[in-house]
């Protein structure tokens, strides 16, 4: 089963809208530099809560939980109780 | 001791607006011209450095302080109070984003010791109004930079002492991938490329440049322009600007109800025809203003946390404040002109809300409400509407 930072990867392929590949960019590095637009960042919450099936609070709507993969993942984990083995 | 009572920044401006601006609006108006004496009447009574902490000189009023003032001035003349309003808009993204770089901290200074005038560029050709997108790059040597932007609009930008520009971070960033960069006067270049005839502020003089500047690179701020368009421009822009607004619509107010209160002596135990529509009209401008001060309020409690000033609920609250008071003004002063009738029709009675109108009308544009309205529906898409009354 794909992890959720797989998961991740994937909806920002589809909607993040990049200037680069999301494969080149590692899980610490930050989205918005990597042309990230705040239009985007809702579209991308979106597709986050219809991939996860969970509904992100308003206290974790911002800026800062959207900045890089990890940060996703943290905010899905932290939304789902999904942890990851190991 | 000094025995002198202090004066609060509103009253010092109200008296600078009924003194100074007051004398010269309609020429500002007539002339499209800067109003260069309320302008010195503001550097001189230092309400320039009024937001800027005390270490650096200033007076480190609160932010509400500032809006105050803009309302005041605005009673007099729109186009003195919108400049005030911008300058201030630059200043609080300094306050928030440059104290820990120490060229920022040292400009400060300087703003606070010569009282020098902000103005902004951020807007650019190519880009249709989208503040958060640039083409121009900053393009940086050893520890210099170099920028050159064709800016659409600089407001007042011949008069201004000092222009902070936002551009991409580097020729290889992405368009929204952006930094602020503070520049002063002996530092840019301005090649007009745009004329400012307009229906209404035109005294604010936005005219497009050709912007070429270089200086040092501890001159770009250290934090994304992201972060400060979020944290400390779409608020105090949006609550500066509808300060000005309420501003324009409580002085016609004023002037019908003086209108409204002449036709009364006159007749005394008849109503006037236009004493109902006048206390409609302050039905909305009672709203614009409790909206205005709600505004305030929760910018001032957001301060205290950089979540809730990036939250998506605080974009959509400063979003909400600004269309709402655009349209009601428009409104409000409609309701004053249809009370004065021919005499708020015509140019140069008491009773004349021309000017007024005209410059209310540049409400809805400033940013257009469209836009911020097409931004708040996204945001919409997340955020869940707040069904408490009080916080």
């Amino acid at each position: 089963m794909a992890t959720t930072s797989e998961r991740v990867r994937n909806i920002l392929a589809q909607h993040a809208k990049l200037s680069v590949n999301i494969a080149s960019l590692s899980d610490d590095a930050d989205l918005y530099g990597a042309g990230l637009s705040s239009f985007a960042t809702v579209q991308l919450m979106l597709a986050l809560e219809e991939e996860f099936n969970i509904e992100i609070p308003d206290r974790l709507l911002n800026r800062r939980s959207f900045e890089s993969v990890s940060a996703i993942a943290g905010v899905i984990h932290s939304v789902s109780g999904i942890r990851e083995a190991g | 001791m000094n025995a002198e009572p202090m004066l609060s920044p509103g009253s010092v401006a109200r008296t600078i607006g009924q003194e100074v601006a007051a004398k010269y609006a309609d020429s500002v108006d007539r002339e499209s011209r800067f109003p260069k004496e309320s302008i010195a009447a503001i550097k001189k009574e230092r309400l320039l450095s009024l937001l800027i902490p005390k270490e650096f000189g200033g007076q480190g009023a609160p932010f509400f302080e500032a809006a105050e003032v803009c309302t005041a001035l605005a009673q007099s003349c729109a186009s003195t109070a919108m400049i005030y309003a911008m300058h201030q808009i630059k200043t609080s993204s300094l306050i928030s984003h440059g104290q820990n770089s120490p060229w920022h901290r040292k400009f400060m200074q300087r703003i606070s010791d010569e009282q020098l005038l902000l103005a902004s560029a951020t807007t650019e050709a190519g880009i249709g109004g989208d503040l958060r997108n640039s083409i121009c790059a900053v393009e940086t040597e050893g520890d210099q930079f170099a920028l050159e932007k064709m800016a659409t609009v600089i407001s007042y930008g011949k008069y201004a002492d000092a222009i902070l520009v936002t551009a991409r971070k580097n020729a290889e960033a992405p368009h929204s991938d952006q930094v602020m960069v503070a520049v002063t006067k002996d530092q840019y270049t301005l090649e007009q490329i745009g004329d400012w005839d307009t229906m209404g502020m035109r005294g604010t003089c936005s005219e497009g440049f050709k912007l070429i500047c270089k200086g040092s690179a501890e001159q770009v701020f250290p934090k994304p322009f992201a972060e400060i368009a979020a944290q400390s421009m779409l608020a105090s822009s949006h609550l500066l600007w509808t300060s000005v607004w309420y501003g324009i619509a409580g002085d016609a107010v004023a002037r019908a109800q003086a209108f409204v209160r002449a036709e009364a002596r006159k007749r005394p135990g008849s109503p006037p025809p236009g004493a109902l529509r006048l206390a409609e009209a302050t039905t909305l401008l009672q709203a614009v203003r409790s909206n205005i001060i709600a505004g305030l309020e929760h910018f001032a409690l957001a301060q205290k946390s950089e979540d809730e000033l990036m939250s998506l609920g605080f974009a959509v609250a400063m979003n909400n404040v600004k269309v709402n008071v655009s349209q009601a003004v428009v409104q409000i002063i409609n309701h004053a002109l249809l009370i004065c009738g021919i005499h708020g029709y015509k140019n140069n009675t008491p009773f004349s809300v021309g000017r007024h109108l005209r410059d209310a009308h540049s409400a809805a544009l400033m940013i257009s409400n469209d836009r911020i309205l097409g931004n708040t529906s996204n945001l919409l898409l997340v955020h869940k509407h707040d069904t408490s009354l009080m916080r």
